[in-house]
């Protein structure tokens, strides 16, 4: 009985199955298609009408964009060339964007000193380099990037360089305050000490180090007023200093609402809570107008700085939120395994816990940068140049009275080139930070 | 490297492991709690160098808690924990300096999953112990030979099974040079199979004389290598005796209820 059921059973395969190409409709192009674009009657209707719909729209579109009219010199120049062309239904007039150019990307600055905003955004991706292409920069090149606030600063508003030299040693004398003070007390209030004697530096006595040293070396480039900041400059001078400081606060705002310290940790919800709870231009007005009346008479501290210290802030809450999610998606395993081999607090969170975090809050903070950056536009609002702010103004030009689209579809279109692609970088760079299936 | 417990490696029966009479972790009158909760209540234990001691207990009688409070991951609020001479307070130096001296195994392992296998190793002895980078790599490819996974020191926790991720996190744990080795439940999230490779590990440190401690319902490898079992019940110690006489003879009801649940069928 059992042999004889054991016989029905059994099977040997005696030849291997060679591999066979998959059939010719699932692969390639055509595969594709098929899968994709016309897997049944319905899906097939809907991609024919949406093809149609788009072959249509661009159609309309396209011969307004390519209308031949670049070199026109105002609105009625451009108005001439089109009727000369026999095109009746009009078309876009781009000879603003070529006219206005330098407006456009400088503003008011000096035109003979354009080389200088110019320098700087080269010297900016020297500087990014090493940040967003770690793996493939000698690290060497991050003292350049730690460098390059204090020279872009410089070259951009120019005047002597004791300046820029004189901020940089308010960090030099932090950090040594600090690793003095650390060794007796603790990393704590030695960063605190440490931070009250670079303010010391700053506030009171860099000021006459500055005139002591320009009377004895008067090295100076023509420095240029923030009034004369304008158009794509003004916006990236803004937007790349928020992305770069809000990250670093936020970090720290989010590492202290998390604080066992009920001090820090209030200071912390309180000033996230507020600054969140309040709309950015808000806090502009408050920059441009409101600041003044409480700093003392004569103090002259500039627009752009305020502006900017008031979008880092803006950014730094929110970013303060993002990171915080990140670091709640972290396990409490990953503390345990630091703690568990002597990691102080610090070593801790640089090592192990913000690697893993901020990669989880990668998109996150790549949408805050983008945020960010095209809240620039805002400053407009309190009689700042940007694109935007430059677009009315050329508007109210006799020249170019009645222009609208164009000026705002080529400021979109930068803008979008930008944030498109931070966007791909973040993508990136998050599947270059994949480690293994968890 | 000398001074590691692995350059000798004496294959000896464990009962003959000499136990020294130097105290390497002193716990007295120690009581916790989380909240109102009486989680741990007058734990006196006294752990000599060398010494392989397993605790065993019901779920949620407070094995975890007792051995998290030797290196501080939970603190205690009375009594006295003295490991190695120091005693816990909220010093943070002091806990510090604990800590890298107790490696302690996790139930899920903990490894950090953006680090390789070699940085994992080699993380604390650059950071907290100062290695050079060359000798903590060499440090760490020894204990990686020991645990038996040199070969995959450049992948990344993630794509190791878990039995080979478990090992490394001992050799992790080694790689600080540590005197005492805190185990909890380090193979009960792992497959049968993998239990054994693991277990295997503990068992070759034990020879060689590392004073362990280990949170395990693993019997054989207690009979094996233990020279004490200790059983808790609602936060304190119940029973405690050489592992033939705790398994063969044990005294109080609670324990003979508890073995004969485990090792009844
Ligand atoms: N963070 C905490 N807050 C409050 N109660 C806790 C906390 N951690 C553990 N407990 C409680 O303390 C008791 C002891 O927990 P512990 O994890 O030490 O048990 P265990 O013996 O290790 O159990 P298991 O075998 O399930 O791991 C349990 O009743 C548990 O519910
Ligand atoms: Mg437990």
């Amino acid at each position: 009985m059992a042999d004889t059921h054991a016989e029905t059973v059994l099977f040997v395969r005696d030849t291997m199955l060679p591999q066979k190409e998959p059939p010719l409709s699932t692969v390639g192009p055509l595969g594709w298609a098929r899968g994709n674009l016309f897997s049944g009657w319905l899906n097939s209707i809907i991609t024919i009408v949406a093809f149609l719909f788009v072959v249509n729209l661009i159609a309309h579109l396209l011969p307004w964009f390519i209308s031949g009219t670049w070199n026109a010199n105002s609105l009625t120049d451009c108005r001439d060339m089109m009727a000369a062309a026999g095109r009746e239904q009009g078309g876009a007039c781009w000879g603003v964007i070529r006219e206005r150019w330098p407006q456009l990307m400088f503003g008011f600055y000096p035109s003979e000193l354009y080389w200088r905003p110019v320098l700087v955004l080269v010297l900016l991706f020297v500087a990014l380099a090493p940040i967003l292409f770690a793996d493939r920069t000698p690290t060497k090149m991050l003292g350049f990037t730690m460098l390059f606030p204090f020279i872009g600063a410089w070259l951009l508003w120019g005047g002597t360089i004791w300046n820029p030299i004189t901020a940089l040693l308010g960090f030099v004398i932090g950090y040594f305050v600090f690793t003095f003070l650390s060794r007796v007390v603790n990393a704590g209030i030695s960063l605190f000490l440490a931070a009250i004697a670079a303010f010391v530096w700053w506030s009171v006595l860099s000021g006459y180090v500055v005139s002591g040293l320009s009377a004895i070396a008067p090295l100076a480039i023509h420095s240029v007023q923030s009034r004369e900041f304008g158009g794509f400059l003004l916006s990236i001078t803004i937007g790349v200093t928020a992305i770069m400081f809000s990250l670093p606060i936020g970090i720290l705002l989010a590492l202290g609402r998390r604080s066992d310290l009920p001090l820090v940790k209030a200071l912390c919800v309180g000033f996230i809570e507020f600054i969140r709870g309040v709309p950015l231009i808000t806090l502009l007005f408050v920059a441009s107008t409101l600041l003044n009346i409480f700093l003392p008479p004569g103090t002259n501290f500039d627009i752009i700085l305020r502006v900017m210290i008031m979008t880092t802030l803006f950014a730094s809450a929110y970013m303060a939120e993002v990171v915080r999610g990140g670091l709640a998606a972290l396990g409490k395993g990953q503390y345990e395994g630091a703690d568990s081999l002597g990691l102080d607090y610090w070593q801790a969170q640089r090592l192990i816990v913000m690697p893993q975090a901020l990669k989880i809050s990668i998109p996150g903070i790549v949408s805050t940068f983008i945020g960010v950056f095209k809240d620039t536009t805002l400053v407009s609002i309190i009689s700042m140049f940007d694109p935007l702010g430059l677009a009315n103004a050329i508007r109210a030009d006799a020249n170019w009275n009645g222009i609208y689209w164009e000026l705002f579809i080529f400021i979109g279109a930068v803008f979008f080139i930008f944030c498109f692609s931070m966007s791909r970088y973040s993508m990136y760079l998050e599947r270059k930070l994949q480690t293994g299936h968890r | 490297m000398s001074d590691t417990a692995f350059d000798t490696t004496p294959v000896i029966a464990p009962s003959a492991l000499k136990v020294s009479d130097e105290v390497a972790i002193e716990i007295s009158n120690m009581n916790k709690w989380y909240g109102s909760f009486h989680v741990l209540r007058d734990i006196d234990l006294t752990v000599h160098r060398g010494e392989r001691i397993v605790i065993a207990g019901p779920s949620g009688s407070g094995k975890s808690t007792m051995i998290r409070c030797i290196n501080r991951l939970e603190e205690h609020q009375s009594g006295k924990i003295i490991v190695d001479g120091t005693e816990l307070t909220s010093d943070l130096k002091n806990i510090d300096k604990i800590r890298s001296e107790v490696g302690m195994c996790f139930q899920h392992f903990n490894l950090f999953p953006h680090l390789t296998i070699l940085e994992n190793c080699t993380l604390a002895p650059i950071w907290v112990r100062k290695t050079p980078k060359k000798e903590a790599v060499e440090t760490a490819m020894h204990f990686l030979e020991k645990v038996k996974i040199p070969d995959q020191a450049n992948k990344y926790p993630g794509q190791l099974s878990g039995g080979q991720q478990q090992r490394v996190a001992i050799a992790r744990s080694l790689c600080m040079k540590p005197r005492i080795m805190l185990f909890d439940e380090p193979t009960s999230a792992l497959d049968p199979e993998m239990i054994k490779e693991v277990l295997d590990t503990m068992i070759e440190l034990a020879q060689e004389g590392m004073t362990m401690i280990c949170v395990t319902h693993e019997m054989g490898f207690a009979r094996q290598v233990a020279n004490r079992v200790i059983f808790m019940d609602q936060g304190q110690i119940v029973e405690q005796n050489e592992p033939e006489e705790f398994f063969n003879n044990p005294r109080s009801e609670r324990t003979k209820l508890f073995l004969s649940q485990i090792l009844g069928h």
